[in-house]
Protein backbone atom coordinates (compact mmCIF):
# COMPACT_ATOMS: atom_id res chain seq x y z
CA UNK A 1 0.00 0.00 0.00
CA UNK A 2 1.46 3.63 -0.74
CA UNK A 3 -0.77 6.83 0.31
CA UNK A 4 0.37 8.59 -2.42
CA UNK A 5 -0.98 5.77 -5.28
CA UNK A 6 -3.94 5.93 -2.97
CA UNK A 7 -4.38 9.75 -3.07
CA UNK A 8 -3.76 9.99 -6.30
CA UNK A 9 -6.16 7.67 -7.73
CA UNK A 10 -8.92 9.95 -5.19
CA UNK A 11 -7.99 13.07 -7.22
CA UNK A 12 -7.97 11.56 -10.09
CA UNK A 13 -11.89 10.18 -10.09
CA UNK A 14 -12.71 13.55 -8.20
CA UNK A 15 -11.20 15.69 -11.53
CA UNK A 16 -13.17 12.70 -13.41
CA UNK A 17 -16.45 13.95 -11.63
CA UNK A 18 -15.63 17.36 -12.11
CA UNK A 19 -16.02 17.37 -15.22
CA UNK A 20 -19.36 16.07 -15.28
CA UNK A 21 -21.85 18.43 -13.28
CA UNK A 22 -24.92 17.04 -13.81
CA UNK A 23 -23.37 13.75 -11.87
CA UNK A 24 -22.89 16.09 -8.81
CA UNK A 25 -26.14 17.80 -9.10
CA UNK A 26 -27.70 14.40 -9.42
CA UNK A 27 -25.54 13.28 -6.14
CA UNK A 28 -26.24 15.89 -4.07
CA UNK A 29 -30.17 16.87 -5.03
CA UNK A 30 -31.92 13.84 -5.36
CA UNK A 31 -31.87 11.99 -2.14
CA UNK A 32 -33.30 15.69 -0.55
CA UNK A 33 -35.89 15.49 -2.97
CA UNK A 34 -37.23 12.14 -2.66
CA UNK A 35 -37.13 12.57 1.32
CA UNK A 36 -38.76 15.83 0.29
CA UNK A 37 -41.75 14.13 -1.34
CA UNK A 38 -41.71 11.84 1.68
CA UNK A 39 -42.36 14.32 4.08
CA UNK A 40 -45.12 15.96 1.37
CA UNK A 41 -46.98 12.59 1.39
CA UNK A 42 -47.26 12.23 4.65
CA UNK A 43 -47.50 15.55 5.42
CA UNK A 44 -50.53 15.56 8.10
CA UNK A 45 -49.91 12.15 9.52
CA UNK A 46 -47.07 10.88 12.14
CA UNK A 47 -45.76 8.79 9.52
CA UNK A 48 -42.64 11.11 8.55
CA UNK A 49 -41.51 10.85 11.96
CA UNK A 50 -41.24 7.35 12.01
CA UNK A 51 -39.94 6.91 8.43
CA UNK A 52 -37.94 10.01 7.94
CA UNK A 53 -35.01 8.47 9.62
CA UNK A 54 -34.56 5.40 7.81
CA UNK A 55 -34.76 6.98 4.61
CA UNK A 56 -31.77 9.18 5.72
CA UNK A 57 -30.15 5.77 5.50
CA UNK A 58 -31.83 4.43 2.64
CA UNK A 59 -30.97 6.57 -0.16
CA UNK A 60 -27.49 7.74 0.48
CA UNK A 61 -26.45 4.09 0.72
CA UNK A 62 -28.56 2.98 -2.82
CA UNK A 63 -27.30 6.38 -4.67
CA UNK A 64 -23.34 5.53 -3.62
CA UNK A 65 -24.53 2.19 -4.05
CA UNK A 66 -25.21 2.37 -7.87
CA UNK A 67 -22.58 4.96 -9.07
CA UNK A 68 -19.55 3.57 -7.76
CA UNK A 69 -20.80 -0.36 -8.99
CA UNK A 70 -21.29 1.86 -12.72
CA UNK A 71 -17.97 3.73 -12.40
CA UNK A 72 -15.82 0.65 -11.09
CA UNK A 73 -17.27 -1.49 -13.34
CA UNK A 74 -16.83 1.17 -16.54
CA UNK A 75 -13.07 1.30 -15.93
CA UNK A 76 -13.38 -2.53 -15.77
CA UNK A 77 -14.90 -2.30 -19.76
CA UNK A 78 -12.87 0.56 -20.92
CA UNK A 79 -9.58 -1.46 -19.94
CA UNK A 80 -8.06 1.32 -17.99
CA UNK A 81 -8.47 -1.30 -15.12
CA UNK A 82 -6.43 -3.80 -16.96
CA UNK A 83 -3.74 -0.92 -17.85
CA UNK A 84 -3.48 -0.04 -14.11
CA UNK A 85 -2.96 -3.22 -13.20
CA UNK A 86 0.17 -3.57 -14.71
CA UNK A 87 1.22 -0.72 -13.41
CA UNK A 88 2.58 -0.38 -9.84
CA UNK A 89 -0.31 0.23 -8.05
CA UNK A 90 -1.73 -2.10 -5.56
CA UNK A 91 -5.14 -3.30 -5.64
CA UNK A 92 -5.44 -2.10 -2.07
CA UNK A 93 -4.65 1.29 -3.19
CA UNK A 94 -6.60 1.39 -6.20
CA UNK A 95 -10.21 0.14 -4.01
CA UNK A 96 -9.31 2.61 -1.34
CA UNK A 97 -8.81 5.24 -3.88
CA UNK A 98 -12.20 4.62 -4.77
CA UNK A 99 -13.43 4.61 -1.52
CA UNK A 100 -11.86 8.00 -0.14
CA UNK A 101 -13.05 9.70 -3.41
CA UNK A 102 -16.71 8.57 -3.31
CA UNK A 103 -16.38 8.90 1.09
CA UNK A 104 -15.35 12.52 0.20
CA UNK A 105 -18.64 12.84 -2.31
CA UNK A 106 -20.96 11.47 0.71
CA UNK A 107 -20.08 13.98 3.44
CA UNK A 108 -21.43 16.18 1.01
CA UNK A 109 -24.55 14.64 0.26
CA UNK A 110 -25.15 13.57 3.51
CA UNK A 111 -25.02 17.22 4.84
CA UNK A 112 -27.40 18.26 2.35
CA UNK A 113 -29.94 15.19 2.87
CA UNK A 114 -29.41 15.64 6.58
CA UNK A 115 -29.92 19.53 6.87
CA UNK A 116 -32.87 19.18 4.66
CA UNK A 117 -34.92 16.97 6.23
CA UNK A 118 -33.88 18.30 9.76
CA UNK A 119 -34.27 22.13 8.80
CA UNK A 120 -36.56 22.13 5.63
CA UNK A 121 -39.07 19.03 6.54
CA UNK A 122 -39.21 19.16 10.37
CA UNK A 123 -37.74 15.79 10.60
CA UNK A 124 -37.81 15.62 14.28
CA UNK A 125 -34.71 14.68 16.16
CA UNK A 126 -34.13 14.42 19.95
CA UNK A 127 -30.46 12.96 19.62
CA UNK A 128 -27.71 14.76 18.61
CA UNK A 129 -27.82 15.68 14.98
CA UNK A 130 -23.98 15.28 14.58
CA UNK A 131 -24.50 11.48 15.15
CA UNK A 132 -27.37 11.27 12.88
CA UNK A 133 -25.12 13.31 10.10
CA UNK A 134 -22.53 10.33 11.40
CA UNK A 135 -24.91 7.49 10.72
CA UNK A 136 -25.98 8.93 7.68
CA UNK A 137 -22.19 9.53 6.38
CA UNK A 138 -21.67 6.29 7.36
CA UNK A 139 -24.49 4.41 5.51
CA UNK A 140 -23.36 6.40 2.40
CA UNK A 141 -19.65 5.24 2.82
CA UNK A 142 -21.31 1.64 3.42
CA UNK A 143 -22.90 2.00 -0.31
CA UNK A 144 -19.74 2.90 -1.49
CA UNK A 145 -17.99 -0.15 -0.32
CA UNK A 146 -20.66 -2.67 -1.27
CA UNK A 147 -20.96 -0.96 -4.37
CA UNK A 148 -17.20 -1.54 -5.28
CA UNK A 149 -17.58 -4.92 -4.25
CA UNK A 150 -20.47 -5.49 -6.47
CA UNK A 151 -18.88 -4.56 -9.17
CA UNK A 152 -16.03 -6.69 -8.92
CA UNK A 153 -18.71 -9.75 -9.46
CA UNK A 154 -20.19 -7.72 -12.90
CA UNK A 155 -19.11 -8.45 -15.99
CA UNK A 156 -21.83 -5.92 -17.60
CA UNK A 157 -23.44 -3.11 -17.14
CA UNK A 158 -26.85 -4.88 -16.90
CA UNK A 159 -25.35 -7.66 -14.47
CA UNK A 160 -24.34 -4.88 -12.25
CA UNK A 161 -27.66 -2.96 -11.92
CA UNK A 162 -29.12 -6.01 -11.52
CA UNK A 163 -26.91 -6.33 -8.13
CA UNK A 164 -29.39 -3.71 -6.57
CA UNK A 165 -32.39 -5.25 -6.36
CA UNK A 166 -30.15 -8.20 -5.57
CA UNK A 167 -27.85 -6.91 -2.37
CA UNK A 168 -29.89 -3.67 -1.48
CA UNK A 169 -33.81 -4.61 -1.65
CA UNK A 170 -33.77 -7.81 0.94
CA UNK A 171 -31.66 -4.94 3.07
CA UNK A 172 -34.96 -2.46 2.52
CA UNK A 173 -37.30 -5.45 2.65
CA UNK A 174 -35.97 -6.53 6.53
CA UNK A 175 -34.30 -3.22 7.54
CA UNK A 176 -37.38 -2.54 9.76
CA UNK A 177 -39.51 0.37 7.73
CA UNK A 178 -41.77 -1.56 6.51
CA UNK A 179 -42.63 -3.64 9.77
CA UNK A 180 -40.42 -2.94 13.09
CA UNK A 181 -37.78 -5.83 13.26
CA UNK A 182 -38.97 -6.96 16.78
CA UNK A 183 -41.94 -7.90 15.03
CA UNK A 184 -40.66 -10.02 12.46
CA UNK A 185 -40.77 -14.26 12.12
CA UNK A 186 -37.38 -15.10 14.14
CA UNK A 187 -35.34 -16.15 11.45
CA UNK A 188 -36.02 -13.19 9.15
CA UNK A 189 -34.82 -11.24 12.41
CA UNK A 190 -32.10 -13.36 12.87
CA UNK A 191 -30.99 -12.57 9.13
CA UNK A 192 -31.57 -9.27 9.20
CA UNK A 193 -28.95 -8.77 12.20
CA UNK A 194 -26.38 -9.56 9.57
CA UNK A 195 -27.44 -6.88 7.49
CA UNK A 196 -26.06 -3.80 7.65
CA UNK A 197 -28.64 -1.74 6.38
CA UNK A 198 -30.76 -2.64 9.47
CA UNK A 199 -28.22 -1.65 12.16
CA UNK A 200 -28.43 2.11 10.23
CA UNK A 201 -32.09 2.19 10.57
CA UNK A 202 -32.11 1.29 14.47
CA UNK A 203 -29.48 3.68 15.14
CA UNK A 204 -31.45 6.71 13.47
CA UNK A 205 -34.69 5.65 14.82
CA UNK A 206 -32.94 5.51 18.49
CA UNK A 207 -31.54 9.01 17.45
CA UNK A 208 -34.88 10.18 16.07
CA UNK A 209 -37.20 9.29 19.19
CA UNK A 210 -33.82 9.39 21.82
CA UNK A 211 -34.88 6.07 23.19
CA UNK A 212 -30.98 4.62 23.45
CA UNK A 213 -27.76 6.19 24.61
CA UNK A 214 -25.02 7.44 22.15
CA UNK A 215 -22.98 4.38 23.38
CA UNK A 216 -25.37 2.42 21.39
CA UNK A 217 -25.63 4.20 18.36
CA UNK A 218 -21.74 4.22 19.05
CA UNK A 219 -22.00 0.77 18.72
CA UNK A 220 -24.04 0.43 15.69
CA UNK A 221 -21.99 2.52 14.03
CA UNK A 222 -18.55 0.30 14.33
CA UNK A 223 -20.50 -2.39 13.30
CA UNK A 224 -21.22 -0.45 10.18
CA UNK A 225 -18.00 0.37 9.93
CA UNK A 226 -16.87 -3.09 10.04
CA UNK A 227 -19.43 -4.14 7.36
CA UNK A 228 -17.57 -1.21 5.02
CA UNK A 229 -13.86 -2.12 5.94
CA UNK A 230 -14.86 -6.34 5.16
CA UNK A 231 -16.04 -5.05 2.02
CA UNK A 232 -12.87 -2.94 0.96
CA UNK A 233 -10.83 -5.88 2.09
CA UNK A 234 -12.91 -8.35 -0.23
CA UNK A 235 -12.61 -6.25 -2.96
CA UNK A 236 -9.18 -5.81 -2.78
CA UNK A 237 -8.88 -9.65 -2.83
CA UNK A 238 -11.59 -10.54 -5.58
CA UNK A 239 -9.79 -7.84 -7.94
CA UNK A 240 -7.38 -9.80 -10.15
CA UNK A 241 -4.22 -8.76 -12.01
CA UNK A 242 -4.54 -12.13 -14.35
CA UNK A 243 -7.35 -12.71 -15.82
CA UNK A 244 -8.35 -15.48 -18.61
CA UNK B 1 19.56 -18.72 -19.95
CA UNK B 2 19.85 -15.92 -22.27
CA UNK B 3 21.12 -12.93 -21.39
CA UNK B 4 20.26 -11.08 -24.25
CA UNK B 5 16.47 -11.88 -24.47
CA UNK B 6 13.85 -9.35 -23.71
CA UNK B 7 11.20 -12.05 -23.82
CA UNK B 8 11.71 -15.72 -23.88
CA UNK B 9 8.68 -17.97 -24.07
CA UNK B 10 9.02 -21.72 -23.77
CA UNK B 11 6.00 -23.96 -23.80
CA UNK B 12 3.10 -21.32 -22.76
CA UNK B 13 -0.22 -22.68 -23.14
CA UNK B 14 -3.16 -21.22 -22.87
CA UNK B 15 -6.75 -21.78 -22.65
CA UNK B 16 -9.71 -18.64 -23.18
CA UNK B 17 -12.85 -20.15 -22.86
CA UNK B 18 -13.28 -23.99 -24.52
CA UNK B 19 -10.58 -22.79 -27.09
CA UNK B 20 -6.66 -23.50 -26.86
CA UNK B 21 -4.71 -20.04 -28.35
CA UNK B 22 -1.33 -21.77 -27.43
CA UNK B 23 -0.63 -25.31 -27.38
CA UNK B 24 3.27 -24.94 -26.57
CA UNK B 25 4.12 -21.67 -27.54
CA UNK B 26 8.33 -21.03 -28.10
CA UNK B 27 9.35 -17.61 -28.69
CA UNK B 28 12.33 -15.16 -27.85
CA UNK B 29 12.24 -11.38 -28.66
CA UNK B 30 16.03 -10.27 -28.79
CA UNK B 31 16.81 -7.30 -26.24
CA UNK B 32 16.86 -4.02 -27.94
CA UNK B 33 14.58 -4.63 -31.23
CA UNK B 34 12.32 -3.48 -32.72
CA UNK B 35 10.32 -6.73 -33.45
CA UNK B 36 6.67 -6.66 -35.14
CA UNK B 37 4.28 -9.07 -34.18
CA UNK B 38 2.12 -10.03 -37.61
CA UNK B 39 -0.84 -11.63 -38.66
CA UNK B 40 -4.59 -11.94 -39.05
CA UNK B 41 -6.95 -10.97 -36.41
CA UNK B 42 -7.70 -13.56 -33.68
CA UNK B 43 -4.58 -15.18 -34.02
CA UNK B 44 -3.38 -14.72 -30.54
CA UNK B 45 -1.55 -11.37 -31.27
CA UNK B 46 -3.18 -9.58 -28.08
CA UNK B 47 -3.48 -12.83 -26.02
CA UNK B 48 0.87 -12.56 -25.99
CA UNK B 49 1.14 -9.31 -25.26
CA UNK B 50 -0.82 -9.87 -22.13
CA UNK B 51 0.86 -13.05 -21.43
CA UNK B 52 4.09 -11.18 -21.62
CA UNK B 53 2.84 -8.20 -19.16
CA UNK B 54 1.30 -10.43 -16.86
CA UNK B 55 -2.30 -9.86 -17.21
CA UNK B 56 -3.10 -13.29 -19.06
CA UNK B 57 -3.67 -16.30 -16.85
CA UNK B 58 -2.22 -18.86 -18.45
CA UNK B 59 -2.20 -22.84 -18.19
CA UNK B 60 1.14 -23.72 -18.26
CA UNK B 61 4.42 -22.70 -19.33
CA UNK B 62 7.09 -19.93 -18.66
CA UNK B 63 7.11 -16.06 -20.03
CA UNK B 64 10.35 -14.52 -18.91
CA UNK B 65 10.09 -10.83 -19.57
CA UNK B 66 13.98 -8.71 -18.47
CA UNK B 67 14.80 -11.63 -17.12
CA UNK B 68 12.16 -11.87 -14.69
CA UNK B 69 8.64 -13.79 -14.61
CA UNK B 70 6.28 -11.89 -16.62
CA UNK B 71 4.09 -9.89 -13.74
CA UNK B 72 6.51 -9.84 -11.68
CA UNK B 73 6.02 -6.31 -8.84
CA UNK B 74 9.66 -5.31 -10.81
CA UNK B 75 8.50 -5.26 -14.27
CA UNK B 76 5.54 -2.72 -13.34
CA UNK B 77 8.08 -0.04 -14.11
CA UNK B 78 9.94 -1.77 -16.65
CA UNK B 79 7.60 -2.74 -19.16
CA UNK B 80 5.13 -0.29 -20.80
CA UNK B 81 1.89 -1.63 -22.45
CA UNK B 82 -1.11 -0.01 -24.61
CA UNK B 83 -4.04 -1.86 -25.35
CA UNK B 84 -6.13 -2.10 -28.89
CA UNK B 85 -8.58 0.51 -27.49
CA UNK B 86 -7.08 3.66 -25.72
CA UNK B 87 -6.77 2.81 -22.62
CA UNK B 88 -6.88 6.40 -20.89
CA UNK B 89 -9.84 8.36 -19.12
CA UNK B 90 -12.45 10.13 -21.68
CA UNK B 91 -13.20 12.59 -19.31
CA UNK B 92 -9.96 13.67 -18.35
CA UNK B 93 -7.75 15.82 -20.54
CA UNK B 94 -4.45 14.78 -21.92
CA UNK B 95 -2.37 16.25 -19.39
CA UNK B 96 -4.55 15.45 -16.08
CA UNK B 97 -4.48 11.27 -17.58
CA UNK B 98 -0.52 11.39 -17.86
CA UNK B 99 -0.28 13.53 -14.96
CA UNK B 100 -2.25 10.21 -13.37
CA UNK B 101 -0.02 7.45 -14.28
CA UNK B 102 3.06 9.19 -13.90
CA UNK B 103 2.43 9.94 -9.83
CA UNK B 104 1.50 5.84 -10.08
CA UNK B 105 4.82 5.07 -11.82
CA UNK B 106 6.61 7.70 -9.47
CA UNK B 107 8.51 8.95 -12.56
CA UNK B 108 9.63 12.52 -12.94
CA UNK B 109 7.25 15.67 -13.86
CA UNK B 110 9.12 16.77 -16.49
CA UNK B 111 8.19 13.02 -18.43
CA UNK B 112 4.55 14.29 -18.97
CA UNK B 113 5.92 17.10 -21.01
CA UNK B 114 8.21 14.89 -22.67
CA UNK B 115 5.98 12.10 -23.63
CA UNK B 116 3.09 14.37 -25.06
CA UNK B 117 6.25 16.16 -26.97
CA UNK B 118 6.80 12.36 -28.38
CA UNK B 119 3.47 11.62 -29.42
CA UNK B 120 2.83 15.28 -30.79
CA UNK B 121 0.20 15.58 -28.74
CA UNK B 122 0.99 19.56 -27.38
CA UNK B 123 -1.50 21.62 -29.34
CA UNK B 124 -4.32 18.70 -27.58
CA UNK B 125 -2.79 18.68 -23.86
CA UNK B 126 -5.28 20.66 -22.29
CA UNK B 127 -8.35 18.77 -23.79
CA UNK B 128 -10.35 16.02 -22.70
CA UNK B 129 -9.63 12.80 -24.18
CA UNK B 130 -13.14 12.23 -25.00
CA UNK B 131 -13.45 15.21 -27.61
CA UNK B 132 -10.03 13.75 -29.61
CA UNK B 133 -10.51 11.94 -32.67
CA UNK B 134 -9.71 7.78 -32.67
CA UNK B 135 -5.60 8.71 -33.94
CA UNK B 136 -5.63 11.69 -30.79
CA UNK B 137 -6.99 9.13 -28.02
CA UNK B 138 -4.59 5.97 -28.75
CA UNK B 139 -1.42 8.76 -29.20
CA UNK B 140 -2.68 9.86 -25.42
CA UNK B 141 -2.74 6.08 -24.82
CA UNK B 142 0.42 5.55 -26.19
CA UNK B 143 2.38 8.34 -24.22
CA UNK B 144 1.09 7.31 -20.66
CA UNK B 145 3.00 4.04 -21.92
CA UNK B 146 5.97 6.20 -22.64
CA UNK B 147 5.98 7.21 -19.18
CA UNK B 148 9.07 6.00 -16.62
CA UNK B 149 10.86 5.67 -19.99
CA UNK B 150 10.52 1.59 -19.64
CA UNK B 151 13.16 -0.58 -21.51
CA UNK B 152 10.24 -3.05 -22.87
CA UNK B 153 7.29 -1.09 -25.05
CA UNK B 154 4.61 -3.78 -25.98
CA UNK B 155 2.23 -1.81 -28.33
CA UNK B 156 -1.05 -3.38 -29.42
CA UNK B 157 -1.90 -2.15 -32.70
CA UNK B 158 -0.87 1.22 -32.12
CA UNK B 159 -1.10 2.48 -35.65
CA UNK B 160 -4.51 0.57 -36.08
CA UNK B 161 -6.61 3.87 -37.86
CA UNK B 162 -4.31 6.51 -38.46
CA UNK B 163 -3.87 8.00 -41.35
CA UNK B 164 -0.69 7.53 -43.54
CA UNK B 165 1.58 10.49 -42.63
CA UNK B 166 0.91 9.59 -38.69
CA UNK B 167 1.71 6.34 -39.40
CA UNK B 168 5.18 6.81 -40.27
CA UNK B 169 5.42 9.82 -37.73
CA UNK B 170 5.19 6.51 -35.13
CA UNK B 171 6.92 4.28 -36.71
CA UNK B 172 9.49 7.14 -36.67
CA UNK B 173 9.31 7.26 -33.13
CA UNK B 174 9.35 3.67 -32.66
CA UNK B 175 12.47 3.67 -34.53
CA UNK B 176 14.46 6.12 -31.69
CA UNK B 177 13.33 4.83 -29.02
CA UNK B 178 14.95 1.45 -30.46
CA UNK B 179 18.01 3.76 -30.92
CA UNK B 180 17.64 4.44 -27.21
CA UNK B 181 18.24 1.36 -26.21
CA UNK B 182 14.37 0.26 -26.08
CA UNK B 183 13.29 -3.18 -26.76
CA UNK B 184 10.04 -2.70 -28.64
CA UNK B 185 7.51 -5.36 -29.34
CA UNK B 186 4.73 -3.64 -31.97
CA UNK B 187 1.49 -5.65 -33.05
CA UNK B 188 -0.16 -5.08 -36.69
CA UNK B 189 -2.19 -6.24 -39.05
CA UNK B 190 -0.94 -3.55 -41.82
CA UNK B 191 1.45 -5.96 -43.58
CA UNK B 192 3.23 -2.90 -45.12
CA UNK B 193 4.34 -1.77 -41.59
CA UNK B 194 6.28 -4.83 -41.24
CA UNK B 195 9.41 -3.65 -43.45
CA UNK B 196 9.95 -0.96 -40.43
CA UNK B 197 10.87 -3.73 -37.77
CA UNK B 198 14.27 -5.24 -37.30
CA UNK B 199 12.56 -8.81 -36.92
CA UNK B 200 8.79 -10.17 -37.68
CA UNK B 201 6.94 -12.90 -35.54
CA UNK B 202 3.75 -14.11 -37.96
CA UNK B 203 1.56 -15.43 -35.97
CA UNK B 204 -1.63 -16.99 -36.85
CA UNK B 205 -3.73 -19.85 -34.66
CA UNK B 206 -1.52 -19.51 -31.71
CA UNK B 207 1.29 -20.77 -34.26
CA UNK B 208 4.67 -18.22 -35.06
CA UNK B 209 4.70 -19.31 -38.85
CA UNK B 210 8.12 -16.94 -39.06
CA UNK B 211 10.55 -15.47 -36.81
CA UNK B 212 12.76 -13.60 -39.34
CA UNK B 213 14.10 -10.16 -40.57
CA UNK B 214 12.40 -8.73 -43.09
CA UNK B 215 14.72 -9.32 -45.62
CA UNK B 216 15.17 -13.11 -44.50
CA UNK B 217 11.59 -13.46 -44.92
CA UNK B 218 11.18 -12.34 -48.48
CA UNK B 219 13.93 -14.33 -49.20
CA UNK B 220 12.44 -17.58 -47.29
CA UNK B 221 9.62 -17.09 -49.47
CA UNK B 222 10.74 -15.62 -52.86
CA UNK B 223 8.37 -12.83 -52.77
CA UNK B 224 9.03 -8.99 -53.07
CA UNK B 225 6.71 -7.32 -50.80
CA UNK B 226 5.57 -8.13 -47.57
CA UNK B 227 2.40 -8.69 -48.24
CA UNK B 228 3.25 -11.53 -50.88
CA UNK B 229 5.42 -13.00 -48.61
CA UNK B 230 2.59 -13.43 -45.81
CA UNK B 231 0.54 -14.58 -48.20
CA UNK B 232 2.71 -17.52 -49.39
CA UNK B 233 3.00 -18.46 -45.46
CA UNK B 234 -0.09 -18.52 -45.24
CA UNK B 235 -0.92 -20.79 -48.42
CA UNK B 236 2.09 -22.91 -47.19
CA UNK B 237 0.83 -23.46 -43.35
CA UNK B 238 -3.14 -24.35 -44.90
CA UNK B 239 -1.53 -27.06 -47.29
CA UNK B 240 0.51 -28.41 -44.14
CA UNK B 241 -2.62 -28.46 -41.93
CA UNK B 242 -4.67 -29.82 -44.76
CA UNK B 243 -2.12 -32.93 -44.78
CA UNK B 244 -1.97 -33.11 -41.14
CA UNK B 245 -5.73 -33.29 -40.84
CA UNK B 246 -5.88 -35.70 -44.34
CA UNK B 247 -3.20 -37.89 -42.04
CA UNK B 248 -5.10 -38.03 -38.63
CA UNK B 249 -7.87 -38.50 -40.94
CA UNK B 250 -6.36 -42.04 -42.24
CA UNK B 251 -5.31 -43.30 -38.74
Amino acid sequence: MNLGRTFATTGRILTQIRHDPRTIGLLLVVPSLLIGLMSWLFADTPVFDAVGPAMLALFPFIVMFLITSISTLRERRSGTLERLLTLPISKLDFILGYAIAFGLLAILQASVAVGFSVWVCGLAIKGSIWLLFTVALADAVLGTTLGLLASAFARTEFQVVQFMPALVFPQVLLGGIFLPRANMPDVLYSISDWLPLSHAIDALNALSTGSEDDAYVGGKLLIIAAFAVGAVLLGALTLRRRTP
Amino acid sequence: MNYSAAVQIADLHVTRGSRKVFDGLDLTVPRGALVGLLGPSGGGKTTLMRAIVGVQKVASGTVTVLDSPAGSPGLRYRVGYTTQSATVYDDLTVRQNLNYFRSILGAPRSDVDRVIEETDLGDHAGELVGALSGGQQSRASLAAALLGSPELLVLDEPTVGLDPVLRAELWTLFRRLQNGGTTLLVSSHVMDEATRCDRLLLMRMGEILADETPDGLLALTGTTTAEDAFLSLIASDNQRRNRQRRAEEEL
